[in-house]
């Protein structure tokens, strides 16, 4: 991301002052012109102090607007603060996005496992009509179980439409219970803009630390850096399709573990 | 393979333990028992006398995967069936779980018949031993 500032300037012109004293210089030790060529690099090295000062200073103006940027309510006194910083506001929203999942999936199964039993009964009491039913057709019935059957049946055929009526109105709720999709998906595009924002803001602040790097020469040592653990858990992948080293379903985790023997 | 056999299902989100219990109950499972993290399993398989632990992998106190580690190197747990129900689907986690003894390993989404299979499987195995 490109930095606009009048301190792009500033080090061309050093840079410029660098090339020509630098030619100069040369000049002045082949001459054996010793005082003159150690003046310059007096004039050097002041030139390089002020370049300096000038940009520590705008690097700080600029950090500072960077960290403002975040939105990081970083005042030590005040505990309660009207405006909630963007971040705080963040993980609240989040948390809110688990809370409705979470609800939502229990409200599903509640329905789930009240409607599983009354399925369940109608398929026994059917089975059970079933069996009489076929008794009456091999003429195997007697006349007080026959008019057992006009009851049993009319019983069954009441209990079915109660029941039915019963999954009908889980079913819905189910449905609705389904509705908080459209909240949580509300609530995490604000949280993906938020995060956009915070890595703009950071690549800023990457920009200027390497800025620094190049204004001041320092050189990082990358040796200590922790490689990270292949078999650190990332949790649901949600790319797999641009991933190589994830597998894409049960049958691949078989194959895998089968071929080296386990 | 005793469907009384007292299980341990762990998962940091309740409606993951409560679809895994549930499904254990449709197949004939009902001794079963819930934590929360590897941390706060660890004191329940220590005194609890489980015949299977079903396990997460990604969990904030203590992962699955160390869970499975701290059990093996347990003198009273080593010999435990232990399953992984996980999300996580990298190949090197994979074959790093079944190094460190893992019995099965199920990758979520799954079915209630990839996990029957899969149990099966596992005491199948540990009959034939």
């Amino acid at each position: 991301m490109a930095l606009k500032s009048p301190g792009g300037q500033q080090t061309t012109e050093f840079e410029q002052i660098l090339k020509e004293s630098t030619s100069e210089l040369m000049e002045k030790v082949e001459n054996g012109n010793l005082s003159d060529a150690v003046n310059l690099i007096q004039r050097i090295n002041d030139e390089r102090n002020r370049n300096l000062y000038l940009e520590v200073g705008r690097l700080t103006r600029a950090l500072h607007d960077a960290i403002t940027n975040f939105h990081i309510d970083v005042g030590a006194g005040n505990p309660v603060s009207e405006e909630m910083s963007q971040m705080a506001n963040a993980t609240d929203r989040l948390n809110y996005v688990i809370k409705m999942t979470q609800d939502a999936a229990n409200q599903t199964m509640d329905k789930v496992d009240e409607s599983a039993p009354v399925a369940e009964h109608l398929r026994e009491q059917a089975t059970s009509l079933r069996q009489d039913w076929a008794r009456l057709v091999r003429r195997e019935m007697k006349p007080d179980e026959f008019r057992d059957l006009y009851r049993k049946i009319d019983d069954f055929l009441k209990e079915t439409e109660d029941q039915a009526g019963t999954l009908s109105s889980n079913f819905n709720d189910i449905l609705l219970a389904q509705g908080y999709q459209d909240l949580t998906g509300q609530v995490l595009i604000k949280v993906i803009t938020l995060v956009q924002e915070i890595e703009e803001n950071l690549v800023n602040l990457v920009c200027m630390a390497g800025q620094v790097d190049q204004i001041t020469g320092i050189q990082h040592d990358t040796s200590d850096r922790v490689a990270e653990e292949a078999h650190a858990p990332e949790g649901p992948i949600v790319n797999a399709e641009q991933r190589k080293d994830v597998v894409s379903g049960q049958d691949e985790v078989d194959d895998l573990l089968s071929s080296l023997g386990f | 393979m005793d469907k009384n056999m007292k299980i341990l299902i762990v998962d940091d989100f309740s409606t993951m333990r409560r679809i895994v219990k549930n499904l254990l109950r449709d197949l004939g499972f009902t001794n079963t028992h819930e934590a929360d993290d590897g941390l706060t399993a660890i004191p329940l398989l220590e005194t609890g006398n489980f015949d299977f632990l079903v396990t997460d992998w990604n969990m904030p106190g203590m992962t699955g995967f160390d869970l499975l580690k701290t059990c093996r190197a347990d003198p009273k747990l080593k010999d435990l069936p232990i399953l992984m129900v996980t999300a996580e689907a990298k190949r090197e986690q994979i074959v790093a779980a079944a190094q460190a003894g893992v019995n099965g390993y199920i990758v979520k989404p799954f079915t209630a018949a990839v996990l029957k299979e899969k149990i099966e499987k596992i005491f199948e195995r540990i009959e034939q031993q």
